[in-house]
């Protein structure tokens, strides 16, 4: 389009939402100096108590990491690595957003012909990113021992995002299971199976394939 | 496509997240809320959640410390020493030791429509291609709002993202379901697939309006969805007019 329409609009929304955001800021130090209205006819006199809501930390966020296997269709499997944030929304329900990275490896036909390379090294990295829904649905106590209890629970996961791999990415539906074992009051210990499925076109033909992944990790609650 | 600096950034930015909660003095998280059970007893129990089994109970009189909250649960410490997890509904019938009343009530209708700060995701369809969104909002009044989101485009032939600023005016924000406008601008940058013949990569400003409607659920969640119509401002003669639909979830903080 004539350029002069696109530096319109762009001006436009650069100065309004800059505007708006001076306005909003505004408006706070606006109220801060309302003056004080008229004596009222009457004065009731009744102190007014200040409700503060305490100061109690919360503690709704999990940063954690894991490394386990995945297993890429049609490449073998192999170490995968990665990192989740989750923000706990309410006892049973939870948002998460995880990102992992492994190398592939070599297909059969590969390995069979000895020196065809369908990849080049690059293209081998295997990275997904995933933003998830995830339910505890059994918690409970795990016994070690006749002493020992840890709080636990069982958890699904249900998500979506996008996995770069042979230099593409691919829309990516992921879902499973997993374990969360409370080590103490910040630190929990996880176990987790989870499928990444995607739609690709990589050995010639479209098809669906997953990659099933079994990972171990750890996480903080702050 | 290249998702390294999007993933540093991100990583750097919690790595100074978790560095920063770290280094803050313990005695400043170590002042813990007092208070004292009010009804006949406070029920701890061993875990954050309903299913949790009780093990404790701190009895009316007894004053208890809290010392943390998960979600709507609260880790307390008994004067005994005994912790344990209590439920916000009994929580907030114990009282300070000065008599006053404890105020953890859940957000409220009134903490949605004053909220200023507002985050979450969305999935959708973008002329043909998956769209998975970001956003977050800024709320300068109940009616206006300025947004930053960041999309991944994921199409049969080609896929990219999508950056852009987005200003939207909600007319009526104290309904349930409440509809909004949407004026924005970005960039789009698409690359072709590997597997096709060679086809440059192209980065391109685009302009949309959109009309959506936003639903507060519950607490802090609310549920989300809109139509945009974007217009690609191509190097060629011709722009190219783009539909996305989507839907999604948020909170507000």
């Amino acid at each position: 389009m004539e350029s002069g329409l696109r530096f319109l609009l762009l001006n436009t929304v650069v100065t309004l939402s800059l505007a708006v955001m001076a306005g909003g800021c505004s408006r706070v130090v606006d109220t801060l100096d309302e003056p004080s209205a008229a004596e009222p006819v009457i004065d009731p006199r009744v102190e007014r108590r200040e409700v503060r809501r305490p100061r109690i930390d919360t503690e709704n966020f999990e940063l954690g990491v894991y490394t386990g296997f995945i297993s890429v269709e049609d490449f073998g499997s192999s170490t995968v690595y990665g990192g989740r944030l989750a923000y706990h929304i309410t006892e049973g329900l939870f948002a998460e957003a995880t990102i992992g990275q492994t190398t592939a490896g070599r297909t059969s036909f590969e390995t069979l012909s000895g020196s065809v390379d369908l990849l080049t090294p690059d293209e081998r990295r295997f990275r997904y990113y995933d933003l998830s829904l995830g339910y505890n649905l059994f918690p409970g106590e795990t016994f070690i021992g006749r002493n020992r209890a840890f709080t636990s629970s069982l958890y699904l996961l249900l998500g979506a995002g996008s996995t770069e791999f042979a230099g593409d990415s691919r829309f990516t539906i992921s879902f499973g299971a997993g374990y969360r074992v409370l080590l103490n009051d910040w630190l929990s210990a996880h176990l987790m199976v989870r499928d990444h499925v995607f739609r690709t076109d990589l050995l010639g033909e479209d098809k669906t394939v997953h990659n099933i992944e079994f990972v171990i990790g750890l996480g903080w609650f702050f | 496509m290249n998702l390294m600096p999007v993933h540093a950034l991100r990583l750097l930015l919690l790595g100074a997240g978790v560095f920063l909660h770290f280094v803050t003095p313990a005695q400043a998280r170590e002042a813990h809320y007092v208070v004292e059970v009010a009804e006949p007893f406070l029920e701890l129990h061993s875990g954050p959640g309903r299913g949790y089994p009780r093990f404790h109970i701190a009895e009316r009189g007894e004053r208890v410390e809290v010392l943390s909250r998960r979600t709507d649960w609260f880790r307390v410490r008994t004067a005994g020493g005994v912790e344990g997890w209590a439920s916000r509904a009994q929580v907030s019938q114990t009282v300070r030791p000065s008599g006053e009343a404890v105020s953890i009530a859940p957000p409220s209708r009134l903490d949605y429509l004053d909220r200023r700060t507002e985050g979450g995701v969305m999935l959708g369809d973008f002329g043909g291609a998956d769209v998975l969104s970001a956003y977050f909002a800024w709320h300068a009044t109940r009616n206006l709002s300025v947004e930053l989101s960041a999309s991944d485009l994921n199409g049969r032939f080609s896929s990219g993202w999508l950056a852009g600023l987005n200003l939207v005016h909600q007319p009526w924000p104290e309904w349930r379901v409440s509809p909004f406008l949407a004026l924005g601008t970005g960039v789009i940058r698409v690359e072709p697939r590997a597997t096709l013949v060679d086809v440059e990569d192209r980065t391109d400003q685009v302009g949309h309006a959109g009309l959506g409607l936003r639903m507060h659920v519950s607490r802090n969640f609310m549920l989300r969805a809109e139509y945009r119509r974007y217009v690609v401002f191509t190097s060629r003669d011709e722009n190219e007019d783009v539909n996305e639909w989507k839907a999604g979830f948020g909170f507000f903080f």
